[in-house]
């Protein structure tokens, strides 16, 4: 029940957003993550959103992977 | 189609792989023994399996699934209680839908729904507050089942509820804390393991520091993971290395979600409206401090207090969920797994539950002979 989803935001009001869920449109709160703009990712839980999700991070994260598959192991 | 960044390439997962293994390996020559490791998270549970990761690791790397399925770990006398709100024709039970079929000692949620009863699945809390705002003539309880990830959401709709004056709202909570039934583990039940592959959404509203007790107390090693084969691998051989090096250390290996610190918005709200109390875990007993309850200036709200619902001691069973969540016993170490027990027929949570152990051993590990 930990489960989450990310989704885009389109449009953000007062306490809520909608957002897309890979081509789903719904409306989520975001009460916990109030600073979020248009145009970023947060990650739902159980209808609202919990954390904005950075995507330097995001790709930073993926090049350290890499780096890992490719490291040498003895 | 949105997506929120191009996968990393499934080669670089098959690479790790082959490496995680030949570093387990070495673990293996250095301490004698398989390394183990726990996932705490029960969606982790479903995605290693899924995913075939847990099957990759096999002979190289010990997977024990972890305490971290919320309907899993609820006392059997409680998933009755829940179930026995919903006998009364004046209320309408809300759940999320992964209680329906967990079996009480009678009955499951879904058996009391085909028989007439009010049971509905919603998505979020506030869903159910706003079908008391619909149904001022019924009583509404929703079923709040869950660790920190979800119970800020829980408080949001208190906070709903009381601005509303939703009088004919409830919550039946059974909330969860990831802290203390980590130390239980440790200290208690003596559970052998070399680190935690600790849990990605829990660790939104925690933050990676809150895990630095497992290091400090412990002396064991936790990464933070995400839920795809690449975020599972280069976790599980951050874990290697630490054992091998005997450093341990907590790494956020899920930096684009989880910050140091959490989210304190989420933890505001969550203390907001619960206070920490002693809570009963499947095959743990009561655990002191463990859970949380609704505070008592919204016990208006608590639906423990409001309605009086009396269960009798739970049937024993020779299910073993309650020692599967404590990583004491494999799924098909119980003698009901894949017999008596299937997804069609459950006897216990872990079973039913999409993140229950035994659901991602029969569905994706079970060996068919």
């Amino acid at each position: 029940m930990c489960v989450g989803v990310p989704a885009k935001v389109i449009k953000k009001k007062d306490y809520t957003a909608l957002v897309d869920v890979m081509g789903t449109r719904m409306e989520v709160g975001i009460l916990f993550v109030p600073e979020v703009q248009t145009g970023e990712y947060v990650i739902v839980h159980a209808g609202q959103g919990m954390s904005i999700v950075d995507r330097d991070f995001a790709r930073a994260s993926i090049n350290e992977w890499e780096k890992m598959a490719h490291a040498n192991v003895i | 189609m949105q997506t929120l960044f191009e996968p990393a390439d499934p080669q670089v997962a098959k690479e790790l792989a082959e490496k995680v293994n030949r570093l387990a390996d070495r673990c293996r020559e250095k301490t004698g023994e398989l390394p183990a490791f726990m996932e705490v998270c029960g969606s982790h549970t479903m995605a290693l399996a899924r995913t075939g990761v847990k099957l990759i690791l096999k002979g190289h790397v010990r997977m024990i699934s972890g305490p971290g399925c919320p309907v899993c770990v609820t006392d059997q006398k409680q998933i009755d209680a829940m179930i026995e709100l919903a006998e009364s024709e004046e209320r309408i039970v809300c759940t999320f839908g992964d209680m329906m079929r967990v079996p009480g000692s009678k009955r499951s949620l879904l058996s009391a729904k085909t028989e007439g009863r009010d049971v509905r699945i919603v998505y979020s809390p506030l869903d159910a507050v706003r079908i008391a705002e619909e149904n001022p003539d019924k009583e509404v309880v929703f079923l709040g089942v869950g660790f920190e990830t979800t119970v800020p959401v829980l408080a949001a709709a208190l906070q709903l509820a009381n601005e509303k004056q939703v009088a004919n709202f409830s919550m039946w909570t059974q909330a969860k804390l990831v802290q203390p039934v980590l130390r239980t583990l440790l200290s208690v039940k003596k559970v052998k393991i070399n680190g935690f592959l600790l849990p990605g959404h829990v660790s939104i509203v925690l933050g990676a520091k809150a895990y630095q007790f497992l290091v400090d107390d412990y002396r064991m090693p936790g990464v933070i993971s995400g839920f795809e084969p690449v975020e599972m691998l280069s976790a599980i051989y951050q874990l290697l290395q630490m054992t091998l090096e005997g450093r341990p250390a907590i790494l956020n290996n899920y930096k684009s979600v989880v910050r140091t610190d959490g989210n304190e918005a989420a933890r505001n709200m969550m203390f907001r409206y619960f206070e920490p109390a002693d809570a009963a875990w499947r095959g743990m007993g009561i655990i002191p401090q463990s859970g949380l309850a609704i505070r008592r200036e919204y016990s208006r709200f608590d639906a423990k207090k409001k309605f009086h619902i009396h269960v009798g001691q739970p049937k024993k069973t020779r299910c073993r969920c309650g020692d599967m969540i404590c990583g004491l016993a494999a799924p098909d170490e119980c003698i009901l797994f894949g017999k008596a027990c299937t997804p069609l027929h459950p006897v216990g949570p872990c079973m039913v539950s999409t993140e229950g152990s035994c659901a991602a051993h029969y569905a994706y590990l079970r060996e068919e002979g």
